[in-house]
């Protein structure tokens, strides 16, 4: 059994994490936009789902890997209409409305994978980049510089998605109307109006997330391919407190314990394997339960808004 | 019912778009749900489990607290019914059957209390550590078949399957009836869903829970401690998916197996929203989505539908149920409005 931690192993299990992370990261920052503006979406998992299938069959069919990332985020985009009809147009309660999207991408990518491709398949993903120079520094350039286009947009999504947020006029917007729907209804912006961009931007976001998976990580297609990763990324969302960076900084946390695990079974460590499964899940409720406290949630989180009653 | 009908519409649409028969999926699914003897009763299977774990989402649901986590309290439920009567084997059946199943109600319980009381005390979201239990009682489920639980038959045989060894004859339920998998269990749940009508509307307790639910505000301030409620009301929920986890094991399969839940903690939800979140309303909606699985198995085999359609339609009656809620509250507001004038 070789040493877990040497050097190859260490940056081994690092080099995995980024992969990893990848998914995790489109789905919870899109995620923490929704939420910014007080729509919990938690059918991200179902619209990851349907999306991965999308990108995977569209890639398949046509051997263009960027019409199936095309085709993912559009799925995505459809899924974001729905759930907003259903949470903000109908005020849905919105825990229930997201399991009813999870089940139907659940159901939906199972339904059309078995009719359309039948049989596991693969396809050759996106192929790795390497960036000139950084590309060639020992130990971080393997890690960090010589991953595939989605892994870098993954990462550069993080300072992208915190500028929205923190920096434009739209941002402020999404937050006000997810502080105080009240107010910035009153203020003369349509709470509607930015919820609907809010989550429809949010479940493109994990469209691409899904054809991360399909696509550029696994590169197949099965049934329940994400195995809950979209409700884990909605767990990032809180750990991370709305903020980007600290969303980020969970997503690479949960990767590298899932890392380590894949590692750990790889070498041969003898853990059984639901033990070392089960660790990502017991990590995300401690998680969860440590940082409950410093949480600055958005004020109007999970209330739909009607004018005149709030 | 609309939503389901429209789900159905929807689905027969996208049967066309796929080239596959509406009129035959559909034909085929309602013969498999009632058209034989044994199809009926399968149906009625399937209801029990909905119906139990359906009344727990309705104690949870109406102290407003989401429990997505019928399928980690399932298995919870579900572990105990297999540990439980293998290890008190010597027990009789009268002692044995009621044992066990308070056991199950038990461990489901605390399947559900862990989420209840991280929501009451620091005020985590039920909604994800319930999803994050349902993975962890998978693994430990996987943990204790391919370990301690699993069938000594199997590791003589060297097929190491994943499964327990079959339980002791007196703890199995009696069928209802013959050659069909229909167990006492049925009955169990329907009278369970009385109790559940009694105790939520007839109980302080309950009144409690509800007005939890109706307005934690006002509650606050008539002095009922809403945490407590809260957590209280997902133990229950958790109780009842344990007890449906438990009828599964001791009442059909006589073991424990992998995917023995079947996605019932999810349909559950579903059938507990189209039954109005009342506990009698739930008896014909559990029976109409039992027929809805069984038919769905059918229709696989039949006419090649895949089955998974019917957790696409599902999660579109969720949607429409859900989203029809502000519409029947403003028609129920206007309905008093006209009333009052």
């Amino acid at each position: 059994m070789k040493n877990l931690f040497s050097l190859t192993v260490v940056s081994g299990i690092l080099n995995t994490m980024v992969s990893l992370a990848t998914p995790f990261l489109y789905a919870a920052l899109g995620e923490t936009i929704a939420q910014s503006s007080g729509v919990v979406n938690l059918g991200v998992d179902g619209v990851m789902l349907l999306s991965a299938f999308a990108a995977f069959y569209v890639a398949l069919t046509t051997g263009s890997l960027w019409l199936g990332l095309l085709a993912a985020a559009i799925v995505g985009l459809l899924m974001g209409l729905l759930m907003s009809f259903v949470s903000v147009t109908l005020k849905a309660e919105q825990g229930v409305s997201g399991i009813g999207l999870y089940m139907f991408g659940l159901g939906m990518s199972s339904l059309l994978f078995k009719i359309l491709i039948g049989t596991v398949k693969t396809v050759k993903g996106f192929p790795p980049v390497v960036i000139p120079l950084l590309g060639d520094i020992p130990i971080v350039g393997p890690i960090l510089f010589r991953n595939s286009l989605p892994v870098y947009g993954a990462f550069l999504l993080v300072p992208l998605v915190w500028w929205l947020l923190e920096k434009t006029t739209l941002g402020l917007r999404i937050k006000s109307v997810g502080q105080n729907p009240a107010a910035a209804d009153s203020l003369g912006i349509s709470v509607d109006r930015i919820r609907y961009l809010s989550v429809c931007l949010g479940s493109t976001l994990a469209g691409i997330a899904g054809a991360s998976l399909s696509i550029c990580l696994l590169n197949l297609f099965q049934d329940d391919l994400t195995a809950g990763q979209g409700f884990i990324a909605v767990a990032l969302v809180y750990f991370g407190g709305w903020n980007p960076v600290g969303v980020m900084g969970g997503a690479l946390l949960f990767s590298v314990v899932n890392s380590m695990q894949l590692w750990m079974q790889v070498l041969g460590v003898k853990i059984p394997s639901s033990v070392a499964v089960m660790l990502p899940y017991l990590l995300t409720i401690a998680a969860l339960t440590i940082t409950v406290n410093r949480m600055r949630q958005p004020a109007a989180l999970n209330k739909p808004f009607e004018r005149g009653e709030n | 019912m609309a939503g389901v009908i429209v789900a159905l519409a929807i689905g027969a649409i996208m049967l066309v778009v796929l080239k596959a028969d509406p009129i035959a999926a559909y034909a085929a699914l309602v013969r498999g749900a009632v058209g034989t003897r044994f199809g009926l009763t399968q149906t009625l299977v399937k209801a029990t489990p909905l119906l139990l774990v359906g009344l727990g989402i309705c104690i949870a649901f109406r102290a407003n607290v989401i429990n997505i986590g019928g399928e980690g309290q399932i298995i919870a439920g579900a572990l105990m019914a297999a540990w439980f009567p293998l290890t008190f084997s010597s027990w009789p059946g009268w002692l044995l059957i009621p044992a066990t199943m308070i056991a199950g109600f038990l461990a489901g319980s605390a399947w559900g209390f862990v989420p209840g009381i991280l929501k009451a005390r620091l005020r985590v979201n039920e909604i994800l550590s319930t999803i994050m239990m349902n993975s962890i009682a998978l693994q430990l489920m996987n943990l204790l078949l391919q370990g301690p639980l699993m069938d000594p038959e199997g590791v003589k045989a060297r097929t190491f399957l994943a499964q327990s060894a079959q339980l002791p004859a007196q703890v199995w339920l009696p069928r209802l009836v013959p050659r069909t998998l229909l167990h006492a269990g049925a009955i169990v749940a329907v009278v369970l869903a009385v109790v559940v009508y009694i105790f939520l509307w007839r109980t302080t307790i309950g009144y409690n829970i509800r007005a939890v639910g109706l307005n934690p505000n006002a509650s606050r301030y008539s002095g009922i401690n809403v945490p407590t409620y809260q957590a209280l009301s997902l133990t229950l929920a958790g109780g009842f998916a344990g007890l449906a986890g438990v009828l599964e094991v001791i009442g059909v399969q006589h073991r424990l197996l992998e995917g023995l839940t079947s996605g019932y903690g999810f349909t559950g939800i579903v059938a507990a929203l189209l039954g109005s979140l009342h506990p009698l309303g739930l008896i014909p909606a559990s029976i109409l989505f039992g027929g809805l699985l069984v038919g769905a198995d059918t229709m696989q085999r039949a006419v090649q539908v895949p089955s998974s359609l019917v957790v696409a339609l599902l999660g579109l009656v969720v949607l429409f149920v859900s989203g029809s809620a502000l519409w029947s509250r403003k028609w129920a507001a206007r309905q008093r409005r006209i009333e009052d004038a």
